[in-house]
């Protein structure tokens, strides 16, 4: 069994990417100045707090943000370029961190492709048909968000491990999951999974059927139905959810650690590699590759930003 | 071209509760047929079994006689207008007008400049080939309503289904469609069912009405027919404004609050009957003229015609009825009146 050894390291790497998950840092809107009347410049304005309160509050909120959020931040990048942009570009070129880049894409690509095909149906199912039991799928979907990844990869090592249910029989027929890619891509599926099921069921249950039903009407077959319009009509919210389930599947650490079984140059992805440098003490190394998951991360805030704003725009569009 | 739709004993349910119940209709060719009725009669469902989108536990449906339970929605071939219209909100106009063309198999469809001149033809039919570089969202309610009907005509339907077509316009622009409809119907001459729960509505547009109720047809009729024939008391009650007033019927007599009217029973059953006379249908006269009396209460006049409040004597002044009467004889509040329907019918409570 893996262990978590080091705090420190896995904390470098969950800053790593966590800007990705729900830090909704909307800054407030400034129109209160807008909207004051035109009152006596010694009258206070009731419907705020006093200046000073204002201030600190604000003040507050960003010293918190600069000192958990900036500040690590800054440390992975300074760290990784300490001794130079030539030893940041050795250490991403190491065959050890080619291979995890590698596998994290792989399996990335995998789990993203598998959870956009069953997080539709799994959407297109609660959104479109009434069933029973359809309450309880809804609380499934949501069940990997609730359960530690330890758990969600332990789930596996008791499904196929050399102990589990199926592991007398995967040993008979020479078939490896555990501690090999299988294994790996089945956990991220897993705990990546409610990511585009969660981000479409609202838009579609919002859609209604209507306008597919006006498409069969018009003599259009399931599937033309299906790419014409429902698709269309869902683009955004499936982008958003493929964008943020991509991040989670590409810094996922704790359910692949238990499944990976760590063969260097193997089964290493880049959060896992980051914390074998990190302990043995390839302070660059291990920051430079922490440094990709932190791009990746602001690069995912980034586009997370502009989907939300089409989002928003489909909303004000289906309104009326 | 000669298309009739034909449904048979439909039954059809949700759960506990029955939407239709043994519903049979016949359409003719080229028809404007109206279903009314007030919410939750299953006219809107009985037009979607027909159009396929809803399937019913019995029955038969067929159109041009053949059946259509049969095959799927997308195979009927029926243009139908959705009440919301369910305009595909990421295509333009030109292109959801363009969508029954596109998705046509490859051995029918057309080639691109034939759609291209298809749909300029149907925008120009619904007058709107302006638009169509505009996005659903840009149009207005009867705009999208045009577009709805211009995309549903544009596959070639055999018969057209509309539900509630006019229902989330605003007056003024229903009252304008309502009459284009009448006219576009009579232009393209295709056989046509809608659905609404307006009776002006359904008495101005179509040539036939079927009032629904309960999940059961109460009446079939020419708009004259049911405003002036009402088969039944749910037909007089909703076609039309009507007074009812509580009465007995024996021995050929008809009485309110046991005093005796003159009028005939007309072969009413004897029993607590429902005396049902149109608003315009009281003859007025002096007091101690006629079968009621009643005091006015309350008169509006406008137009051709004043709308007076009466209570009537009989009931010690607690049964106040609407009349509406003719400008040649004012009314005055206070003034005691006779009443005497001229017209009138008489139904089982």
């Amino acid at each position: 069994m893996p262990t978590q050894s080091n705090l420190a390291s896995s904390t470098a790497q969950v800053r790593a990417y966590a800007p990705t998950a729900d830090l909704n840092v909307s800054s407030p809107p400034s129109q209160r100045e807008k909207a004051r009347p035109h009152a006596a410049a010694s009258q206070r304005d009731l419907r705020t707090e006093p200046g000073p309160i204002r201030f600190l509050i604000i003040a507050l909120a960003v010293i918190f943000l600069t000192v958990f959020v900036v500040l690590p931040l800054v440390v992975v990048f300074a760290s990784a370029f300490s001794r130079g942009i030539t030893a940041y570009f050795a250490a991403l070129s190491e065959p050890e961190a080619l291979s995890a880049i590698r596998l994290t894409l792989l399996i990335a690509a995998i789990s993203v492709s598998l959870n956009l095909i069953f997080g539709v149906i799994a959407a297109w199912a609660i959104s479109k048909f009434d069933f029973a039991g359809k309450t309880f799928l809804i609380t499934l979907i949501d069940l990997p968000f609730s359960v530690s990844p330890v758990i969600s990869g332990l789930v596996f090592v008791l499904l196929f491990g050399a102990q589990g249910f199926f592991g007398t029989w995967l040993q008979a027929h020479n078939i490896h999951i555990l501690f090999a890619v299988p294994g790996i891509a089945l956990a991220t599926i897993f705990v990546t999974f409610p990511f585009v099921a969660r981000s479409l069921i609202p838009l579609m249950q919002e859609q209604g059927t209507q306008e597919e039903e006006a498409a069969i009407s018009l003599g259009a077959s399931g599937l033309q139905t299906f790419f014409r319009v429902t698709l269309p009509n869902i683009k955004w919210g499936l982008l958003y959810g493929v964008l943020l389930c991509n991040a989670r599947a590409m810094g996922e650490f704790g359910a692949v650690s238990v499944v990976s079984g760590h063969i260097r140059g193997e089964t290493n992805t880049m959060p896992l590699l980051v914390e074998i440098l990190y302990n043995e003490y390839q302070f660059v190394a291990s920051f430079a590759i922490a440094s990709l998951l932190a791009m990746l991360a602001l690069i995912t805030l980034i586009v997370k930003t502009i989907l939300e704003r089409r989002l928003d725009e489909g909303q004000i569009v289906s309104d009326d | 071209m000669s298309v009739t739709i034909e449904v048979r004993n439909i039954v059809k349910k949700f759960g506990d509760f029955t939407a239709l119940d043994n519903v049979s209709l016949k359409v003719g060719d080229g028809e404007l047929l109206a279903l009314l009725g007030p919410s939750g009669s299953g006219k809107t469902t009985l037009l979607r079994i027909i159009a396929g989108l809803d399937w019913p536990e019995a029955g038969e449906v067929t159109i041009d006689g053949e059946d259509a339970l049969g095959r799927g929605a997308s195979e009927r071939h029926v243009g139908f207008v959705f009440q919301h219209y369910a305009l595909f909100r990421h295509m333009t106009v030109f292109e959801n007008v363009a969508f029954g063309l596109r998705v046509q198999p490859r051995a029918i469809r057309k080639d691109e400049q034939a759609i291209r001149a298809r749909v300029k033809e149907l925008l120009d039919l619904v007058q709107l080939d302006w638009l169509s570089d505009r996005y659903p969202s840009q149009l207005s309610g009867g705009q999208r309503q045009r577009i709805a009907l211009a995309r549903a005509l544009a596959i070639e339907p055999r018969i057209l289904l509309l539900d509630e077509p006019f229902g989330a316009l605003d007056a003024k622009v229903r009252k304008e469609l309502r009459q284009w409809l009448r006219s576009l119907h009579q232009e393209i001459h295709v056989t046509s069912i809608f659905v609404t729960h307006d009776q002006e509505e359904a008495l101005e547009v179509a040539n036939r009405v079927v009032v629904m109720d309960k999940g059961r047809i109460e009446q079939i009729g020419t708009p004259g027919e049911v405003y002036d024939n009402p088969a039944t008391a749910f037909v007089h009650g909703f076609i039309g404004e009507s007074i009812v007033l509580p009465v007995d019927v024996s021995d050929g007599a008809v009485r309110l609050g046991g005093k005796p009217l003159n009028i005939a029973a007309n072969g009413a059953a004897p029993g607590a009957s429902k005396l049902f006379v149109r608003r315009h249908d009281m003859q007025i006269g002096p007091a101690g003229g006629g079968s009621l009396e009643g005091a006015v209460r309350r008169v509006r006049s406008f137009g051709p015609i004043q709308r007076a409040e009466v209570a009537l004597a009989d009931s010690e002044g607690k049964t106040v009825i609407e009349i509406d009467a003719p400008r040649d004889r004012e009314l005055q509040a206070g003034e005691i009146i006779s009443l005497e329907p001229r017209r009138y019918r008489i139904f089982a409570a």
